[in-house]
């Protein structure tokens, strides 16, 4: 048992990376990764929902009827992405500021209702919960990586301390402008999942055309 | 009116909600491959769209805001924090209830959108919108208007990013880049393209 719940929680960090590889929960991974603050407050705002609306599921699992089910895992999923949004209002409220609508929108998180549906509805309280917690790192973990990126390179610093010394501060560093916009987001995705799929070629995607070869003629 | 004209521009072009927000990116990947669904799904969208964001507005201006009850006696009450189990409620019935009177009343486009119907509920870019009305505190009109022209500009998104998927699977891209990695790239450089909308006022 201790060999699979290790393995259900470290899985989802590479092997099984929800957004690398499931395609889940896209939408905020990238809208909130300019700065790394704030993509850590999502990582672990993603986490604590993700673990426990599987574990509140698994725990319901045998008492939901099958027709209403997703109106159920809904309201279980939106009663808490009410507490997580409460708590950031209470305790952090200039990050609850930037996240601004994506808090909200833990609810309509592909990573969230997906887990619920293909794990926690078949497994117990402790799997599901631990499954959770692991789906929600394999996320965050690629929200940091792509939030470091992001603020390191575009504006020369790290959780907001100075790393790059920037021109305008009379440093030495040219941040790229881009990073800080939606788009290098997309790109900063495309090339990590190119990274993850050169160091994992087993998740290479097949081609839908073949293209011919000269030497095949 | 000027300014809602302005108002709409603005959803669909300079504000995309799929382009410069990143909402409802999960299917924007998911359901790109064909042009044809593509513009099923992105027509639901703006169906869907166009409704509940003004019915999520009629919700918070007269259940949910501070002194919104005042009509039912309860002047002191404020039921915001209600707000998002409120409007994911609406939006998963609107959805049903569209479903079913497509069914009954208009059988073709139920077969053609009906697919589609039960995944809108799960897309990030109608509950988007309807935050994002709340947000910007809008009036109904406003509201109106910002769900149609949102949704449309949704629409427009999905439906050029299928034309550009269509192309590119026919050309030769490296082996990890396949499906998803160049997907992301093409998004990226789309909404690099749509940022040139920023700065035009109406």
């Amino acid at each position: 048992m201790a060999q699979t719940n290790k393995s259900l929680l470290v899985d989802p960090l590479v092997d099984n990376n929800p957004i690398t590889l499931q395609v889940l929960g896209i939408c905020s991974a990238l809208a909130v990764t300019s700065s790394l603050q704030v993509a850590f407050v999502m990582a672990l705002a993603v986490t604590a929902v993700t673990a426990f609306s599987s574990m509140f599921i698994s725990i319901l699992r045998n008492h939901i009827p099958s027709s209403i089910r997703i109106i159920v895992q809904m309201i279980i999923i939106a009663s808490l992405v009410i507490c997580v949004d409460q708590i950031l209002k209470a305790f952090a409220y200039e990050i609850s500021k930037t996240l601004s609508v994506f808090v909200g929108l833990i609810i309509t998180n592909c990573i969230v209702m997906g887990r619920a549906e293909a794990f926690a509805m078949k497994n117990p309280p402790l799997a599901s919960f631990i499954d959770g917690v692991g789906n929600g790192a394999g996320y965050g973990l690629i929200l940091m990586m792509v939030g470091v990126i992001r603020e390191l390179f575009g504006s020369g610093s790290l959780f907001g301390v100075t790393i790059l010394q920037t021109v305008n501060n009379g440093g030495w560093y040219v941040p790229n402008g881009l990073l800080l916009l939606p788009p290098s987001a997309f790109f900063v995705i495309g090339l990590l999942i190119w990274g993850f799929r050169t160091w994992k070629p087993a998740q290479v995607e097949a081609r839908e055309y073949k293209i011919q070869t000269a030497e095949a003629h | 009116m000027e300014g809602l004209v302005s108002l709409a521009f603005k959803a669909i072009f300079v504000e995309n909600l799929a382009l410069s927000f990143f909402l409802g990116m999960c299917t924007f990947i998911a359901v790109s491959k064909k042009i044809g669904t593509a513009i099923g799904l992105g027509i639901s969208v703006v169906v869907v769209q166009a409704i509940t964001v003004p019915a999520n507005n009629l919700i918070l201006q007269h259940l949910l805001k501070p002194g919104a009850l005042s009509w039912a006696g309860f002047p002191d009450v404020d039921l915001t924090f209600l707000g998002l189990i409120s409007y994911i409620g609406v939006i998963a019935a609107i959805v049903q209830i569209l479903e079913m009177f497509l069914d009954k009343y208009i059988p073709a486009l139920y077969n053609a959108l009906g697919i589609f119907l039960p995944l809108i509920t799960v897309n990030c870019a109608i509950l988007g919108g309807s935050l994002f009305m709340v947000e910007r505190d809008y009036t109904f009109p406003e509201a109106a208007t910002y769900g149609l022209s949102s949704g449309i500009g949704w629409a427009l998104a999905i439906t050029a990013m299928a034309g550009v998927r269509e192309k590119l699977k026919y050309s030769d891209i490296p082996d990890g880049l396949q499906g998803l990695g160049i997907t992301f790239i093409t998004a990226g450089l789309m909404a690099m393209g749509f940022m040139s909308f920023s700065g035009v006022n109406l």
